[in-house]
């Protein structure tokens, strides 16, 4: 349970972070909630030389309200968000799946933020980043650049946030009012790494047809997917469950799971599948439910 | 390197040298000397380890003693008041909710939260929001009556439930 | 006949112990801290199977704050002796068993990933581990064997030279000859292989040690969190630090769980001691978790192959059973009799079943020793026959509840010797099953599996009638089996002056409560309040020689002791009382905490009595000794033997394989009940442990490099509070005639009877589906491959 030895700042807010990380070299790391970076050194498999601490600067915890979205703080926690009345009433989905990350004790200190830079594939909110269009804001002593969701997840736990930036915010999209979620995922217990995880946003016209949907799977692949072949399948159709499962059916073009201790790429392959028929029919429910 | 963290701990302000490094479940322990703070793992599964910072229940062993600056911290020797168990305290004892004691302070800082936030569970959400506190010996029935018991023996909360 | 009270036997009282565990006083091994205490880490191996080529510390040495750093050749030259085995099983040759060495520190060869091989003594804990990383050594990578298929391949690598296929020993039981003769005229054989899979104990408190040495009395002191702090003294004294037993006192204070894991004798409490007076400073070891899944002495690893002999009606003619038992790399204290005398005498469960035999090969690999875990050999036992006889339910075509009716002890069959040497004291098993179906709506099961249907998920319903052996143990028959020492225990009842007692007992509770419980059999007993007895457990220093808490035995044999001795102490109680009262002995009664004269009003009480044997005016004390103070030592007769029956209820998610158990019903029988509030908790504790072996858990090494790979608690899989259902718990009283309290034991029962009735109920609920076998645990993987097994 010790960490090694390593110099320690506190950031004054996040520009002088990235002040910080420019001037301290190659081996800093950014300290925000610390919920992976401080678990991970207890085993010293991190071994950072500097640790520059974001988890106290003021207004750490921000979900800004915009036009068509909100902008949350990297620094806010993710228990902040989940209590937030805001995001409950606009972003269910993504109120609900935070609620699958670890445990509230961890909820109360992990970041937004650290949790979408760290990028395990098979963690919520990378996933939800791509089913709400989410545009991340990533700044350094060189200025600020906005990467989509798409292009943010590189591989396993690597993203495009290069050594000397600091993820600032992320503005994640509302989906348009007549649009329902649902979201499933198999752990082996509750708060465990998803085995895998499916999520859907769909949209229904008045005649109930689908007019736009977003399909993210996770725990699935090296990155969160976003199964656009299954989202086609939809389009412009009404709900049946053979539309559902062909849905479902196309996801496995985008799925590369792995094999691990736990369990076998057929499995996640197979319940990949599953989970996205019913995280459709909730989703479908859910839409018809506030036309 | 030598950093100074001061802090408020069970209402009693600290301030200390130390190593960055120093986790603050060792800075409780063995600094501070306030051992009802237990570690029971390495990868922040087991739930022994949590306290309040800033009224907010998180785990010890996942947090660096600096992340603790400037807060309040309460650890289970903190939660009588003049002497008094808190309605949790009690009805761990009332209802048998512990055997070995080894899990039950993390256990007990961990329901104050929750039902901080949540006045009024239902057996399920109770059980949902132990997902951080493993225990070996009793097999959770009695840890959740314990903290059902408790919640019908607390003072009403506000509307604006305190963030947990 | 005392009154029932609210503090005396029966009664559901809150813990005494309680106050400090929930007000974070308790004091655990980690909380003491010595006066100028320094560090100690263990450098461990990360290869399975390597020669010892050379280990170089001298740039450990001289690391920051590094006080010394030694490895198991400092040990030796010290004549540090080797970890010993407790017991000796004997092979059907009548050879004794195969007995290698067990160094404190590895000296030629590592045999397990996490096999010490050098200790860095340090200021602090930090710096220990800096220098750990400053110590070069060569291992030669040995090929390794990881599994028991492995081990027991043609051609496989030994583990070691001496034990040829790998093993350790081959023993039996039973009588083959009478048992091929019942399988030859069956009108029906049913056969199973089955998997105990391996379980770590992981009690939430790691193993912590503290040694000292006091070099002006050369005295050795040891703080250590056990389970039987004497076991370790002795064990520390004869086979290992090798000094004077009188010059050790080892205190074990509040123990966070055990189950059983802490009970036997581990190289770190060597090591600090020996240490310790090595460098002149106290020494502290305390295990992390991720440690501890390498070094705790792991459960279970059985493979099986079991048959059952039935006739035209299903009553059972025969069982035969062969088991290969994973031992590890090294015997641990007490490893070879879990397999063998704990386990196979109780294969035939609560049945009459007329011929039995069992054959046990034990045999080593290169992972962590295997040792009692809660159960303790029991589990295995259970498991086998619960599932084989729900097996031969579904082959012939009948109900699991009927064909358990038809073949039960029936109660007048009591004492019971089964085929397979074990002697049952007293039992009900058929009232036990029909309360327990009763309290399950086992009768209204189908429409619940036809509505789960209809919602898509399979529902099962599954039993098992469990039996085993508590109160360990009666001396003469486990020394004849093979035990090194007697399993009686050790009471003294002290009685102050003012009449408070003190009750000093060679048990160590470990979360059971005995604080409360053995205040309540002396509060019952004596008629004095609960507030005016201490309990003292866990030093050597103060307490006669005792086994400690394992095995189910503290009420069963220390509650017999404590019996004992107050039994004394009211003798003599009425000895003084008889002159205080002017009475003759024989005329003096004790009831209701008075020692009154039959027939009359005149009476003393039992503090006024305590009193006056301090101030011994008024009685002879040349023929009355003064003082008011009785040690007793109990041996019972037999060990004791619970049963009882679970019922499981879950359902299974087909498409993802995912189950949730809903409802689970216990109907125990414990003999007397001392308090219902405590023995519910043990049920409920081990019941759960029993769910996540069957569900949940797993202790994984890779098969080709016998690298541990479910290392940590992210990986090994525990049970939490949501992934359960409340239990319901009911009792049934046939109390043991081999203690005096009439009890049985509770704290293993439900970890033995939980696995085959969640196994039983999964079959039950994917039998339908085409699945015929599923092996434990069962994951959402493995239920899932089962199910498209059955569709293909």
């Amino acid at each position: 349970m010790k960490p090694a030895a390593f110099d320690y700042h506190r950031a004054d807010n996040l520009q002088h972070a990235c002040e910080l990380l420019s001037s301290s070299g190659d081996d800093s790391k950014i300290l925000a909630g610390g919920q992976t970076l401080i678990a991970m050194m207890n085993f010293r498999l991190a071994r950072p030389k500097v640790l520059i601490d974001v988890s106290n600067i003021a207004d750490g915890n921000q979900v800004l309200d915009e036009d068509g979205g909100i902008r949350i703080r990297a620094t806010t926690v993710q228990r902040f968000v989940e209590n937030s009345e805001s995001v409950q009433q606009r972003f269910p989905l993504l109120c609900h799946a935070i609620e699958h990350v670890a445990h509230f004790q961890i909820r109360n200190k992990g970041t937004i933020g650290g949790n979408l830079v760290n990028a395990d594939p098979a963690s919520e909110l990378p996933a939800m980043s791509l089913a709400f269009d989410a545009e991340f804001d990533i700044i350094s002593v060189a200025g600020r650049r906005t990467v989509s969701a798409s292009e943010f997840f590189v591989t396993y736990y690597t993203t495009v946030v290069a050594p000397n930036e600091v993820l600032s915010s992320i503005r994640f999209a509302e989906p348009p009012k007549n649009s329902g979620w649902g979201f499933h995922e198999v752990a082996r217990r509750a708060g465990d790494y998803a085995l895998a995880g499916s999520s859907a946003i769909v949209t229904l016209d008045a005649a109930g047809k689908c007019t736009r949907a977003r399909i993210a799977l996770f725990g699935v692949a090296a990155t969160p997917v976003r199964a656009t072949a299954a989202e086609d399948v939809l389009i412009g159709e009404a709900y049946s469950e053979d539309l559902l499962k062909a849905s479902a059916r196309s996801v496995q073009s985008i799925l590369d799971p792995e094999s691990d201790v736990h369990v076998t790429a057929d499995y996640r392959r197979s319940v990949a599948e599953v989970l996205t028929v019913r995280a459709l029919n909730d989703a479908f429910r859910r839409a018809k439910a506030v036309q | 390197m030598s950093i100074t963290v001061s802090l408020q701990v069970n209402g009693r302000n600290v301030s200390e040298t130390l190593e960055p490094q120093t986790l603050l479940v060792d800075f409780l322990r063995n600094h501070l000397r306030l051992t009802g703070t237990h570690v029971g793992c390495d990868t922040s599964q087991c739930g022994a380890c949590v306290v309040h910072v800033d009224g907010l229940a998180v785990k010890s062993c996942t947090l660096l003693a600096a992340q603790a600056h400037g807060t309040q911290v309460t650890t289970i020797e903190g939660l009588e008041t003049e002497g008094r168990l808190h309605p949790v305290q009690e009805a761990f004892r009332s209802e048998h909710g512990l055997q070995c004691g080894f899990c039950t302070p993390g256990m007990i800082m961990s329901a104050v939260a929750l039902l901080r936030r949540n006045p009024t569970p239902t057996e399920a959400q109770v059980r949902e929001g132990l997902e951080g506190n493993i225990c070996r010996c009793t097999g959770y029935h009695n840890i959740v009556k314990a903290i059902l018991t408790a919640s019908t023996h607390m003072p009403a909360q506000s509307a604006q439930a305190s963030r947990s | 006949m005392n009154e029932p009270t609210a503090t005396g036997i029966g009664a559901s009282l809150r813990r005494i112990e309680d106050h400090r565990f929930i007000t974070g006083r308790g004091k655990y091994t980690d909380d003491i801290q010595r006066h100028g205490q320094v560090h100690a880490y263990l450098l461990r191996s990360n290869l399975a199977h390597g020669e010892i080529r050379h280990i170089d510390t001298a740039q450990a040495k001289q690391a920051p704050g590094v006080l010394a750093v030694f490895t198991g050749a400092d040990l030796r030259a010290d004549g540090i002796g080797d970890l010993p085995v407790g017991w000796m099983t004997t092979n059907i040759d009548g050879t004794l068993m195969f007995i290698p060495p067990h160094p404190v520190l590895a000296v030629d060869r590592v045999r397990h990933v996490g096999d010490p091989i050098a200790v860095i003594i340090a200021a602090t804990l930090s710096q220990a581990k800096d220098a750990a990383e400053l110590i070069e050594f060569d291992i030669s990578d040995l090929p390794a064997v990881a599994n028991i298929d492995r081990a027991t391949a043609a051609g496989a690598p030994l583990v070691w030279d001496g034990a040829a296929h790998n093993t350790a020993f081959h023993w039996q039981v039973g009588n083959s000859a009478a048992v091929e003769a019942a399988f030859a005229r069956a009108h029906h054989i049913t056969r199973i292989d089955l998997v105990n899979n391996r379980m770590v104990a992981n009690a939430m408190e790691p193993r912590v040690a503290i040694g000292e040495f006091d070099e002006g009395r050369g005295e050795y002191l040891l703080h250590l969190s056990s389970q039987n702090p004497h076991v370790a003294r002795i064990l520390l004294a004869t086979a290992t630090l090798k000094v004077p037993e009188h010059k050790i006192r080892v205190i074990s204070p509040d123990v966070g769980g055990g189950f059983g894991s802490k009970a036997m004798h581990y190289a770190e409490e060597v090591i600090v001691l020996w240490s310790a007076k090595k460098i002149g400073r106290p020494v502290k070891w305390t295990s992390e978790r991720s440690e501890a899944f390498l070094s705790d002495r792991h459960g279970r690893d059985h493979k099986t192959h079991a048959e059952l002999a039935l006739d035209a009606n299903g009553k059972f003619l025969a069982l035969r059973a062969s088991t290969i038992a994973n031992l590890g790399a090294y015997y641990s204290t007490f490893g070879p009799a879990i397999p063998t005398f704990y386990s196979a005498p109780l294969l035939v469960g609560t049945y009459a079943i007329p011929a039995a035999y069992c054959d046990v090969r034990g045999v080593f690999t290169n992972t962590v020793p295997v040792d009692a875990y809660r159960g303790a050999g029991r589990p295995e036992a259970a498991y086998v026959i619960e599932r084989l006889v729900d097996q031969a339910a579904h082959e012939v075509g009948l109900d699991p509840a009927e064909i358990r009716r038809r073949n039960f002890i029936p109660p007048d069959a009591f004492p019971y010797d089964n085929p397979l040497g074990a002697q049952y004291d007293s039992g009900n098993f058929g009232v036990g099953l029909e309360k327990a179906l009763a309290l399950a709506d086992y009768a209204g099961f189908e429409p619940r599996r036809a509505a789960a249907k209809a919602r898509g998920k399979l529902r099962g319903i599954g039993m098992s009638s469990y039996i085993e052996a508590c109160g360990a143990g009666p001396s003469k028959i486990i020394m004849a089996a093979g035990a090194g020492s007697g399993m009686f225990e050790s009471a003294t009842i002290r009685v102050n002056p003012s009449g408070s007692v003190v009750v000093v007992t060679g048990t160590h509770s470990h979360g059971q409560g005995h604080e409360t419980t053995f205040a309540q059999v002396v509060s019952d007993k004596l008629g004095i309040p609960i507030h005016s007895i201490e309990i003292v457990h866990g030093d050597t220093g103060r307490s006669a020689f005792g086994l400690g808490t394992v095995g189910s035995r503290s009420l069963a044999v220390g509650g017999g002791a404590i019996i004992k001795a107050l039994d004394k102490v009211i003798a003599k109680g009425k000895r003084i009382a008889s002159y205080i009262l002017e009475a003759a002995e024989s005329d003096i009664l004790f009831e209701n905490g008075r020692f009154v004269v039959a027939g009359t009003d005149k009476g003393i009480s039992f503090p006024e009595i305590a009193f006056t044997a301090h101030a011994p005016a008024k009685f002879p004390s040349d023929e009355i000794e003064p003082g008011l103070e009785e040690t007793a030592f109990f041996d019972p007769a037999n060990f004791t033997f619970p049963a009882g029956l679970h019922i499981c209820e879950l359902e299974v998610d087909p498409q993802t394989g995912a189950t949730e158990v809903l409802a689970y019903t216990v109907v125990d029988d414990f003999g007397n009940v001392i308090n219902p509030m405590i023995v519910e908790g043990q049920v409920h504790g081990g019941t759960v442990q029993g769910i996540g072996q069957a569900l949940l858990e797993n202790c994984v090494y890779d098969p080709d490099t016998a690298q541990l790979l479910s290392g940590s608690f992210m990986d090994y899989c525990m049970p939490r509070a949501d992934n359960l259902p409340n239990f319901l718990v009911d009792y049934i009283v046939t109390p043991s005639p081999h203690n005096p309290l009439g009890v049985k034991g509770c704290g293993e029962a439900g970890a033995i009877a939980a696995p085959p009735a969640v196994m039983n109920a999964m079959m039950n609920a994917l039998r339908p589906a085409g699945v015929t076998e599923l092996s434990m645990p069962a994951t959402p993987l493995k239920v899932w491959q089962a199910l498209r097994a059955a569709h293909a």
